[in-house]
């Protein structure tokens, strides 16, 4: 592990930031950055019974009762505070199946093996500046394995939550999905409000093998900072899928409505035949959030697929920008991409960007790109007002319809979620 | 049907209003009994479409004198949507797109949010449709209009004809219908009128907003208000609007100002 993590911190260190991106942010001192950082109580537990009380109070706060779920859903949740694990549930039943479901750390001492063999081989060491970064300094994460021909038996689940006013967050997800196996994992993220900016810089890498299928959602509401724009979380995260098998499938689906800056391309490199590709995203900005986020589908392998269907809706004095890229290498012959990104705008001070980025080097692939922009205008909800319906059900009703493909690919239970904070996070942004 | 007792549905005294600071409305009166179809007919930008607009309480527009009544409660201090439950319908001259929102969904909300106002129970997704496919009939809509996003891609004569099911679906105590003849065909133009025609009653009433007589052929008013400059002018029968479809707008001004 040092090794690795000494590799990385030199390429690191022979980087520069990236600046391509439509953000704006001042400088950030990375020497200043807590890299380390655990909740006061001992770091790891075995059951929930032992969990600090005080942070199981903060998750039911969250509406994440990890007890409830414990006990009524069929959701198996690890929780991460700061830079460590808290808490892990339902590792026992999974283990029946042979499916390992466990934090970072402890998938490094339990199975080094399993890590040792996929850790940093779908995102590199020096892929980015800020895979890099995560890479030397990575604390926890998750990790989860589906063995051959298993469909794991529950909705997979991390909450992660930056507690510490000064610190980052780096942590580390591996997914790897053997020979037809099935996940669907969920990620939830939050933060506290501080006046200060935290860097969360995380790489997500996702391995499928032949015939498997991993499906990735993320409900992202870290704290964006206030109304003027001041303090926030900054979300440059790598997120990136291998189908490295045949008939193999990743499906990213996503709903970004936190953070100050997102800086997020949750990506699929397609090698292995008909393996299929799919991004669903939501990206909701307010005040004086930026999102610069998008998808890149990497196609290698013969007669492989892609969808991706974006929608970004602004509000305020927000910047929110899709950049995509769609690439269908010299041997993906008979590769599909279908693109559809849609923008809408809420008042008169918002900005939506499109940038999609299409390369084509054989002739027998099929590229599709739609794009379009509406507005939530004061005539619209005079309309709906005029019929009896509230300003706010107005809004609700017209991001729920905006976001309907979307919101169907989500788990149901967390449809509904994704629908109520995206009616929170625009209260009061119109009219 | 038009008697001394009906309810005072509508009653506007000396209204006045800017959009922008400009002077639209410079003291209107009108009033409206239950039972009755007014017209307001006046050139362009004699404040017609506004004064419709203000009565929704749309935001762009700012009372600066007058009162509105309406059915005995002060209506310029409602809300729009606590005006629309409360019984005031505008079909609008030009209906706006909602993409990614059902007609249907669109409807029953609506519906039922009137009805929540009235103190009765929610109709749930079924009843609704029994109800809904009653009042398409009555405009001859198709009921794949229905699952269509609000207004999205409908012609012009389709749209008004989607104003007009929701009027009757709402059954308002007032309909105002602000142009609703413009950009229909005569075949389109008969479909509204007679949908118009059928929800009226001896409790509720109509105020239509045209620019043409012909509307007057198919939904025949009461009264006709001729405006201009913010007031009206004169007020007559239907004849009156006969008259100004020959004679033009003019000869009703130098009336105007010969009497003052």
């Amino acid at each position: 592990m040092l090794e690795f993590r000494l590799k990385a911190y030199r390429q690191w260190l022979k980087m520069t930031e990236p600046d391509w991106a439509r953000v704006g942010y001042p400088a950030i001192d990375y020497q200043d950055i807590v890299y380390y950082s655990a909740p006061k109580v001992s770091a790891k537990k075995k059951s929930l019974e032992e969990v600090d009380p005080e942070l199981l109070d903060t998750f039911e706060k969250l509406g994440i009762s990890l007890s409830e779920q414990k006990r009524l859903t069929n959701v198996a949740v690890d929780a991460i505070f700061d830079s460590v694990s808290v808490a892990t549930t339902f590792k026992e039943k999974l283990a029946k199946d042979g499916v390992i479901f466990c934090s970072f750390a402890e998938a490094v001492k339990e199975h080094p093996e399993l890590v040792k063999k996929y850790l940093g081989s779908v995102v590199p060491v020096g892929d980015n500046y800020f895979a890099a970064l995560n890479s030397a300094v990575f604390s926890d994460g998750s990790f989860v394995y589906i063995p051959k021909g298993v469909k794991c038996p529950m909705e997979l689940s991390t909450y992660f939550r930056i507690n510490n006013g000064d610190s980052g967050q780096f942590e580390r997800t591996l997914i790897v999905a053997e020979e037809g196996s099935q996940v669907s994992y969920l990620e939830g993220c939050t933060a506290p409000m501080f006046d200060t900016n935290q860097l969360h810089a995380a790489v997500v890498e996702l391995v499928a093998l032949d015939h498997a299928d991993i499906k990735y959602s993320t409900v992202q509401n870290w704290y964006a900072g206030d109304a003027n724009g001041k303090g926030g979380i900054y979300n440059f995260v790598t997120k990136r899928g291998l189908c490295q098998g045949i008939n193999s499938k990743i499906s990213w689906t996503q709903v970004e409505t936190g953070s100050a800056i997102t800086w997020k391309y949750p990506s699929c490199v397609l090698v292995g035949d008909n393996s299929v590709g799919e991004f669903y995203s939501v990206a909701l900005t307010n005040h004086h959030q930026q999102a610069d986020t998008g998808t890149k589908m990497i196609h290698v392998g013969k007669n492989t697929r892609s969808t991706i269907i974006s929608k970004g809706i602004s509000a305020g004095q927000s910047r929110n920008s899709y950049r995509g890229l769609v690439k269908i290498s010299p041997n993906a012959k008979g590769a599909r991409n279908y693109s559809q990104c849609d923008s809408m705008l809420i008042g008169d001070n918002a900005q939506a960007n499109t940038f999609p980025y299409i390369q084509v080097q054989n002739n027998l692939g099929k590229v599709e790109h739609e794009a379009s922009t509406s507005k939530i205008g004061e005539d619209q909800l005079f309309y709906f007002s005029q019929r009896g319906i509230s300003p706010e059900d107005a809004i609700s009703m017209m991001i729920s319809g905006f976001c309907k493909d979307v919101f169907n690919q989500l788990p149901m239970e967390f449809a509904v979620e994704a629908d109520r904070l995206l009616s929170l996070k625009l209260e009061g942004s119109v009219g | 049907m038009i008697s001394e007792n009906s309810e005072v549905i509508l009653s506007v005294r000396n209204l006045t209003a800017n959009v922008e600071d400009t002077p639209i409305l410079k003291g209107l009166n009108l009033e409206i009994k239950a039972g009755e179809i007014h017209a307001i007919m006046g050139p362009n930008g004699s404040g017609k479409s506004t004064f419709s607009k203000i009565l929704a309480g749309h935001p762009a527009y700012e009372v600066t004198g007058g009162e509105v009544i309406f059915r005995g409660q002060n209506l310029l201090e409602m809300e729009p949507d606590d005006r629309a439950k409360s019984g005031v319908f505008l079909a609008f001259q030009y209906p706006l797109e909602i993409p990614g929102v059902s007609n249907v969904d669109f409807l029953r909300v609506s519906y039922n949010a009137k009805r929540k106002h009235n103190g009765l129970e929610e109709l749930d997704a079924f009843d609704f449709d029994d109800l809904v496919q009653s009042k398409l009939e009555l405009l001859k809509m198709d009921a794949a209009f229905l699952s269509r996003s609000v207004n999205e891609g409908f012609s012009g004569g389709e749209k008004k004809r989607n104003e007009i099911l929701q009027m009757a679906l709402l059954e308002p105590k007032l309909g105002i219908l602000d142009e609703i003849d413009s950009g229909l065909d005569i075949d389109a133009l008969k479909i509204v009128a007679n949908g118009v025609n059928a929800l009226k009653s001896s409790d509720n009433a109509t105020l239509m907003i045209t620019h043409y007589q012909r509307l007057l052929d198919y939904i025949i008013p009461d009264f006709v208000h001729v405006m201009e400059g913010g007031r009206i002018l004169t007020t007559g029968g239907k004849e009156l609007a006969l008259e100004l479809e020959a004679r033009g707008y003019d000869w009703v001004r130098e009336e105007e100002v010969a009497a003052r």
